[in-house]
């Protein structure tokens, strides 16, 4: 069995920011745990001389010229906002500082 | 009933036997615009190839056919499900496409015809929602690109879509806005995560409709639904307003009744875009030209067919095992060179996805935090912006979303990364490699496109685990980006549900994937005297 | 509010320890779009107007990159004098913020595109000292948060916060230097001075509008103390919010002293970060840093990697202006200034503007006097840069008006103030003020001049209530200008003097 606890996943879901409830810790823990325990084979074959693929496709060097296209209007960018003060996006107040 | 084939004559379209049920049937004798003299038809039977000949030849209007569809879905969509939003402007936009017809303007050969969008594309005009609480009622400021190609080509948007919610999932179950039913019986899953596009287009509701495959979320609903599904080459269609689920594998494509109709969707959506970074230039063919060469040729002379060992495995259901094998039968006794390959790294393709999909799955949906769009719940008593997010996500998510994001977090964890989701990466090469010397001695590459028939709605959502292993057959393309086609194999002997036949070829090789598809769906259909969709019980319809 | 922690005296605490010290500065490119989006890099205007669905992190919206701001990069990075890496990638930063539309910052990680520079930085006294960078990576910009309520509009108190994405997205570049050794007690000076050489070298590149005070250029210090003869490293702190050249200075030296009084009383350093003050001063407690710090960073699928050709390489390092340093030796040669003379102006970071000035047609000697002089002055009492009040070309043709003994110094002054009044160019002032005539009393004053020197007790005299002793003056003036003054304006002018 895989060792993931219940402060893991507590951890897990702070990082994640879900306010899960404590029912579903336990839950998601012995779940996660059979999971992990099945998709972990895949260190068995991932050895050193094999590069990781990130792009399924390859290519590089995708660039867009610097010309400036269309903006949203303020009203559009708002729209969909829970909050608002008319132009700006409004949360409560924050707890942490800035990173 | 109408013969999907139909495009392979003049209007055999027109020469069907009127549908018994009647509620979207339509008398188009005497219909003194078009002047059409051939009986009764129900448009909703039709191809969209073949309704593209008929609104070419303005035999019937788009306002006509666009109505029938909106009556086919009041019809049956109580019961069915597929839909969570119908368009209230497709009659408009119909007409507006009818007057330009008229004027003689020269519009593509989908102009005028309905489709359906799933959920996870972005629409000006209405809701998208990925099939999320957290996105409820969010009407975006843009459309996808692939929704503007969609405009731009006149068809007519008819509404969106059901599908697990932000297409995680293989049944629709997961779904906020409750499950999709599958045509063929209700009692079971249209598969997922496209399972509202795929239960559309088979039940008649659609003639097209788009998809999104990140897994198989295209090509195993086509299987569970008796319809054809298509996850183009990454990079073929572009991605820009598509929700993501898992950017380095999620892939837009065709949902439709037959290879053709596939082919001519693909067309439209098909191509760059400079918004999606990860879009190819290629200069794709007609990808419609390919199936209907392949349609007309209706052999596999000189095609060699691989069987990829590891995706026939003793597991699955025998009914799909027993249909694969036989068409394998009669592939290589019309022509086909059939050879088994192995994939030996295949084993690991499932773990690889299921630490790629949510790793990338939990960054892909951290801008869901209720400060720029979507819902925001307030904890009791109020809190930081911080308690906020976090109040909003707990209730906004469903479970499978949850637990994948918490997985992926997980997998992206210090000290977890290098054996996690480093060593998936690797697997992906691993894959690619396998599929690279598979296709030096192949030219497709065929599997059961889903292990089992459509399963009873209930009967794995509470088994995570059970569900992933849907996706067995239909993952490995998506790891290694190449295309696949999902398209109806028969119907399995124990349970009456259609199977679907998987195709995948290299990477940028669409055509192929259309021209095989399409003879091979000849084959098939000559074998059985008619197509798989006809054969479809019929729905209970509602006035 | 933050309050002044106990210090220890600044030559003690080096003293007793080592300091050490990392910078990591962020550059915001002057491109002419986003990193990542076609919307203006433009921040100042009305709140959410330039942004896309990409910088607002919408569902659906994807990144593409901005191909100008790569060259900027790399650019920069060959100014550093770092390699460029042959394929760089970039990577996502995950954390929340709602600054940060996406919750996560698109970044580089593993594969920054530049990296192993070194920068040549000079103290005032002309030592130079080697700043070794780690690397210099591409980045994106966040929103701009707005705390409301709460007595100080800072972030501890505040009700809500509003949020503007108007900068979100907009091209940074960090500089991340390696551990710097050996600063000893020139470490403020040197922090100083190794910011304002990064300024110069962006500059000169054009790249950046380099600003402190807007932000366009922003320094994260890191700071730790290692006790003398003890060899090992001790716990930094990474103070931010740093926006001047002269809180660099004065942030790392409170730094030190507060970490060494700490020390000295037996007390252990938090590794956190820590904000400056300007108002007071003084540097206050932020975040801890600690190991829950995971920003999960892995290979940005939406985006492809950035593998420049040698070609592209090469032709930006040929086009690289000169660097700083070699600069700096080839004009203090050129203008035959003093090591000190040629520090002044360094120090001043008014170099570009004293060089355009002598361009423009003046002597660097007195282009140096009327920057670093005049025009500082003015600069530093209206809080504003001097190069925003007055052009080179304006300064070169005062100081030509001047050599042409139309102006003394005393009314080149007024013309000044007029210039930076926005009244015109020099000869418009010289014009519209009426001050044209004051040219032909210059002439008149320095014959006076050599009166008076003559005759030194004729002042006295008048003042005295003598005022015929003026007439000798008044004779003497007519005879040196061979009768062409005008002999009751020289009286004026002797009578004025004497009342001075």
């Amino acid at each position: 069995m895989s060792e993931i606890t219940t402060d893991q996943v507590a951890h897990l879901a702070n990082l994640a920011r879900i306010a899960l409830t404590p029912e579903e810790i336990d839950k998601l823990t012995g779940e996660l745990s059979v999971i992990i325990d099945s998709i972990a084979k895949v260190s068995q074959v991932a050895t050193a001389d094999v590069p990781a693929t990130s792009h399924p496709i390859p290519l590089t060097n995708v660039f867009r010229p610097d010309v400036i296209g269309d903006t949203l209007s303020q009203e559009e960018a708002l729209s969909g906002a829970p909050e608002h003060d008319g132009s700006r996006f409004k949360v409560s107040a924050i707890l942490g500082e800035e990173q | 009933m109408t013969d999907a084939r139909s495009s392979r004559g003049p209007r055999h379209a027109a020469e069907t036997t009127p549908d018994s049920r009647g509620a979207t049937d339509r008398d188009l004798t005497g219909t003194a615009d078009y002047g059409h003299q051939t009986g009764t038809v129900d448009l909703t039977r039709l191809s969209a190839a073949s309704l593209s000949e008929l609104l070419h030849a303005r035999e019937i209007s788009s306002v006509e056919v666009t109505r029938a569809h909106l009556d086919r879905i009041a019809a049956v969509d109580g019961d069915v499900h597929a839909f969570l939003h119908v368009s209230r402007d497709a009659i408009d936009t119909a007409e507006g496409v009818d007057v330009l017809r008229r004027s003689g303007d020269q519009l593509g050969p989908l102009a005028g015809i309905p489709i359906a969008i799933k959920d996870v594309l972005c629409t000006l005009d209405m809701p998208s929602t990925a099939g999320s609480r957290i996105l409820e009622g969010w009407i975006p400021p843009y459309d996808a690109t692939v929704v503007r190609k969609l405009r731009e080509a006149f068809l007519i948007p008819l509404g969106k879509t059901n599908m697990d919610e932000f297409a995680m999932g293989s049944s629709t179950e997961h779904s906020a806005f409750g499950p999709t039913h599958n045509p063929w019986d209700l009692d079971r899953i249209p598969g997922g995560s496209g399972g509202g596009s795929a239960a559309a287009v088979a039940a008649f509701e659609s003639p097209l409709a788009l998809g999104s495959d990140t897994g198989g979320s295209i090509r195993q609903p086509a299987a569970v639904t008796g319809s054809v599904g298509v996850k183009p080459t990454y990079g073929g269609v572009s991605r820009y307003g598509a929700i993501a689920l898992a950017s380095s594998l999620d892939q837009v494509g065709p949902v439709a009744r037959t290879v053709i109709d596939a082919a001519l969707l693909h067309d439209v959506i098909g191509g760059h875009d400079p918004r999606d970074s990860t879009s190819l230039r290629d200069a794709w063919p007609s990808f419609a030209a390919a199936a209907r060469a392949g349609q007309l040729k209706r052999n596999l002379n000189g095609v060699k067919v691989g069987v990829v060992k590891e995706l026939d495995a003793p597991g699955f259901q025998a009914g799909v095992h027993q249909r694969f094998h036989e068409t394998l039968d009669l592939l290589a006794s019309n022509g086909a060179e059939i050879i088994e390959v192995s994939a030996p790294n295949f084993e690991y393709a499932v773990a690889a996805y299921y630490l790629i999909l949510p790793a990338e799955a939990s960054s892909n949906l951290a801008k869901f935090d209720s400060v720029r769009f979507g819902l925001r719940v307030n904890p009791v008593g109020g809190g930081t912006v911080e308690d906020v997010m976090s109040a909003t996500r707990e209730a906004g998510f469903g479970d499978e979303v949850k637990r994948r994001v918490i997985l992926g977090t997980y997998a992206l964890s210090a000290g977890y990364y290098d054996a996690y989701y480093g060593s998936a990466q690797k697997v992906r090469t691993l894959i690619q490699r396998d599929f690279a010397a598979a296709f030096e001695q192949v030219d497709i590459l065929v599997s059961p496109a889903a292990p089992t028939t459509a399963f009873k709605i209930g009967e794995k959502v509470n088994d995570p685990l059970a569900m992933y292993l849907n996706d067995v057959t239909t993952i490995p393309a998506n790891l290694a980006g190449i295309p696949g086609m999902g398209l109806p194999m028969g119907l399995a002997p124990e349970d009456g549900l259609p199977t679907g036949l998987q195709i995948m070829a290299p990477a940028r090789a669409d055509a192929r994937l259309y021209e095989h598809g399409a003879a091979i769906e000849a084959l098939l259909e000559d074998s059985w005297g008619r197509t798989l969709i006809s054969q479809a019980p019929e729905l209970k319809v509602s006035k | 509010m933050a309050q002044p922690a106990e210090l220890m005296d600044f030559d003690k605490a080096i003293e007793l320890f080592e300091p050490v010290l990392g910078f990591e500065v962020h550059v915001e490119l002057n491109t002419k779009t986003k990193m990542f989006s076609d919307a203006p890099n433009f921040f100042g205007g009305e709140p959410n107007t330039n942004v896309t669905p990409v910088d607002l992190g919408l569902p659906g919206s994807l990144p593409v990159v901005n191909e100008q701001a790569i060259k900027y990069s790399i650019s920069l990075g060959l100014a550093l004098g770092c390699e460029i890496r042959p394929s760089s990638r970039f990577a996502r930063k995950n954390y929340f913020y709602p600054d940060l539309a996406k919750n996560y910052q698109i970044s580089q990680y593993d594969e920054p595109i530049a990296f192993d520079g070194s920068v040549e930085v000079e103290l005032a006294d002309g030592r130079l000292f080697q700043i070794p960078i780690e690397r210099a990576h591409m980045e994106e910009d966040a929103g701009k948060l707005t705390h409301v309520g709460g007595a100080t509009g800072r972030i501890q108190g505040a009700e809500y916060s509003l949020v503007d994405y108007n900068r979100a997205g907009v091209p940074l570049v960090e500089i991340v230097t390696n551990i710097i050794y050996g600063a000893e007690r020139d470490a403020p000076e040197l922090a100083k001075a190794y910011v304002s050489t990064i300024r110069d070298i962006v500059r000169s590149l054009g790249i950046s509008d380099a600003k402190m005070e807007r932000g366009n250029l922003r320094c994260d210090a890191n700071i730790s103390l290692s006790p003398r003869g003890s060899g090992k490293l001790g716990t930094r702190t990474e103070t931010k919010n740093v926006n001047s050249l002269r809180s660099v200075e004065r942030a790392i030296r409170y730094e030190i002293q507060r970490q060494a009084a700490i020390l000295a009383a037996g007390g252990t350093i938090i590794q956190e970060t820590r904000h400056w003050h300007e108002d007071t001063g003084v540097t206050s407690a932020g975040r801890p840093k600690s190991d829950a710090d995971d920003y999960r960073y892995f290979p940005e699928p939406d985006l492809l990697p950035v593998a420049p050709s040698l070609e592209l390489i090469e032709e930006l390092r040929a086009a690289l202006p000169e660097a700083p340093a070699i600069r700096r030796r080839r004009l203090k040669e050129a203008w035959g200034f003093t090591d000190l003379e040629f520090q002044d102006v360094a120090n001043s970071g008014l170099l570009v503007e004293i060089e355009e000035t002598a361009a423009a047609g003046a002597s660097a000697a007195q282009a140096r006097k009327w920057w670093t002089g005049e025009i500082a002055r003015l600069a530093n009492a209206a809080s504003v840069d001097a190069s925003s009040l007055v052009s080179p070309a304006d300064v070169a043709e005062l100081i030509g008006l001047i050599e042409s003994g139309e102006l003394t110094d005393r009314l080149a002054r007024q013309v000044l103030e007029g210039v930076v009044a926005g009244e015109g160019s020099p000869s418009a002032v010289v014009q519209s003020r009426g001050l044209a005539v004051v040219s032909d009393d210059g002439a008149l004053i320095a014959a006076i001049d050599d009166a008076l020197a003559a005759q030194p007790d004729v002042l006295d005299k008048i003042r005295d209530g003598k005022v015929q002793a003026a007439g000798a003056v008044i004779g003497a003036v007519m005879k040196a200008m061979k009768g062409t003054a005008d002999a009751a304006r020289v009286r004026e002018l002797v009578l004025e003097r004497a009342q001075q």
